[in-house]
């Protein structure tokens, strides 16, 4: 049986105190949201914090505020309550996608926005029991030397594993992190580093207080996730695009975002910017889909195999280009996906 | 490190309602819910399966919607309403979804069914008339691995009817 191990429990009522107890407690302390992913890390040691600060009695962190502008999500927003909500749709799609599309129904019930935006990275060599660890030495990414997926490498290769990270960046959200001594608004896609380890530019003593989102007027989103099952698994690929057309259907701006192919979502900037102009015809998806798997370098530490995982990356960015000009593509989702978006 | 015996490290209490009851607890800080619904509270009901949040055996309601007890810390239900298998028959009846799994062989070995029982509850409270594929999506966080689900499916279809039959004959 694998109990937690022992820590020290804090539970306050106001972002103000919160940032009081990290300013203090640092690295000591992680913040504990819907526990879905620290628990269980706890569990097997890969994450063992002196203290577990737990968001869920501060009130602001469960707000959702919308208006002319944009949006204005708190980060203690479960994700079963925003793949629920209707605002979210239209420009929103891909993140009320990306949230039904996480886990189980049990675990989006109680997980939340700023914890999957936050999730640890993953890996075939870390996410095991402690004794499994031990008997291969460890790995890089905690209490070992060597990376097993590339052993020359001296960087952690765990993969970002986020469904609503690539959906919010392909919506151009930003977060708002909050410490004692002020708060800063970043890019979503500024906060995500390209390191197994290092994977968020999050300091120990700030905490995630809000996604900010503006208005997604004209635009229309959607998320793609490769996993083996209909259920339970985190995404091993997944594609998230946003675009606005202009009345004539040309592209005015979009974005593409592969998720799971490398330690952070990753821009597909050039297969994006290539759009620009065009009208979403096989041509320019098929040149944007090229472009796009360019940019994915998946390793062998997940589950599928890494070469089909990079060939699925075109497939989908196609699907997704090819929903967002109109075609009907939901029996290729609920094929691939085994998930229908109503 | 040294281990302290087990009831020195009861250092954590807190009040909840437990299947309708208001229940006190003193439990070790570190446990989660389902640790302290089986050990302290001897509620066997709700099984120990994954302990990783990967099997859905441990679900339970917690002020009404189905999560994992294996991932929710005891210091954390202060005040919830916690509702297990224990606590879905009602004046010594079962509940028709137990009667219906019972009499159509939707629990073989078991393990799963007490999970099941309570999401499939949630499930109807906010929906009385689910259709196969919402029952399906509302227990795909539940494996199984006797029934192949159909049974499943069937005695859930089948206690909705009852239910449906019971409720009309009432009014």
């Amino acid at each position: 049986m694998m109990r937690l191990p022992l820590f020290d429990f804090r539970a306050p009522r106001t972002l103000e105190e919160a940032a009081r107890i990290l300013d203090g407690e640092r690295a000591n302390a992680m913040p504990l949201a819907g526990g879905t992913d620290l628990l269980p890390n706890m569990k097997r040691r890969q994450q063992v914090p002196r203290m577990l600060m737990s968001l869920s009695h501060i009130e602001s962190l469960n707000r959702v505020m919308l208006n002319d502008s944009g949006l204005r999500l708190g980060a203690c927003l479960i994700l079963s309550e925003i793949a629920a909500d209707p605002r979210f749709r239209n420009g929103f799609t891909a993140l009320a996608q990306a949230a039904s599309l996480v886990a189980t129904p049990q675990i989006r019930n109680m997980a939340t926005l700023g914890g999957n935006i936050c999730l640890d990275t993953r890996c075939n060599y870390y996410d095991q029991s402690y004794e499994w660890r031990k008997s291969i030495n460890f790995c890089l990414k905690k209490d070992g030397a060597t990376c097993w997926v590339a052993p020359g490498s001296s960087k952690c290769m765990a993969v970002s594993s986020t469904d609503t990270g690539p959906a919010l960046m392909a919506l151009g959200a930003r977060v708002r992190l909050v410490s004692r001594s002020g708060e800063r608004e970043v890019l979503l896609s500024d906060l995500y580093n390209n390191d197994g380890i290092d994977y968020i530019k999050r300091k120990p003593d700030e905490i995630l207080a809000e996604v900010l989102l503006d208005s997604l007027h004209g635009w229309k989103s959607t998320y793609w996730k490769l996993r083996r099952r209909g259920s339970f698994d985190f995404p091993v690929l997944s594609v998230a695009a946003a675009v606005r057309l202009s009345r004539n259907n040309t592209v005015e701006d979009a974005r593409i975002i592969v998720g799971s192919a490398a330690c952070r979502p990753l821009a597909a900037t050039e297969a994006a910017k290539s759009l620009a102009g065009r009208s979403l015809d096989r041509q320019a998806i098929e040149e944007a889909a090229t472009l796009a798997a360019r940019i994915a370098k998946p390793l062998d530490n997940t589950d599928f195999d890494m070469t089909w995982r990079k060939r699925v990356t075109a497939e989908f960015v196609t699907y997704a280009l090819r929903e967002l000009r109109g075609d009907d593509v939901r029996a290729e989702r609920e094929s691939f996906t085994r998930y229908a978006f109503e | 490190m040294t281990t302290l015996p087990i009831e020195s490290q009861k250092t954590s209490q807190i009040r909840f309602t437990l299947n309708g009851e208001e229940t006190d607890v003193s439990f070790a800080p570190y446990k989660t819910l389902l640790e302290v619904l089986r050990e302290d509270l001897g509620h066997t009901g709700t099984k120990h399966g994954c302990e990783l949040g990967e099997c859905g055996a441990c679900a339970i309601l917690l002020d009404g919607k189905p999560v994992l007890s294996c991932l929710v810390l005891a210091l954390e239900c202060g005040g919830k309403q916690v509702l297990t298998v224990e606590g879905l028959g009602e004046n010594g009846h079962l509940h028709p979804l137990q009667d219906a799994f019972a009499d159509l062989g939707a629990a073989q070995c078991g393990y799963c069914t007490p999970a099941i029982l309570v999401t499939v509850k949630a499930l109807l409270d906010q929906n009385p008339r689910p259709t196969r594929d919402q029952i399906r999506e509302a227990i795909s966080g539940n494996l199984c691995r006797c029934t192949g689900y159909l049974q499943i499916f069937e005695a859930v279809e089948t206690a909705v009817l009852k239910i449906t039959e019971q409720d009309s004959s009432a009014t």
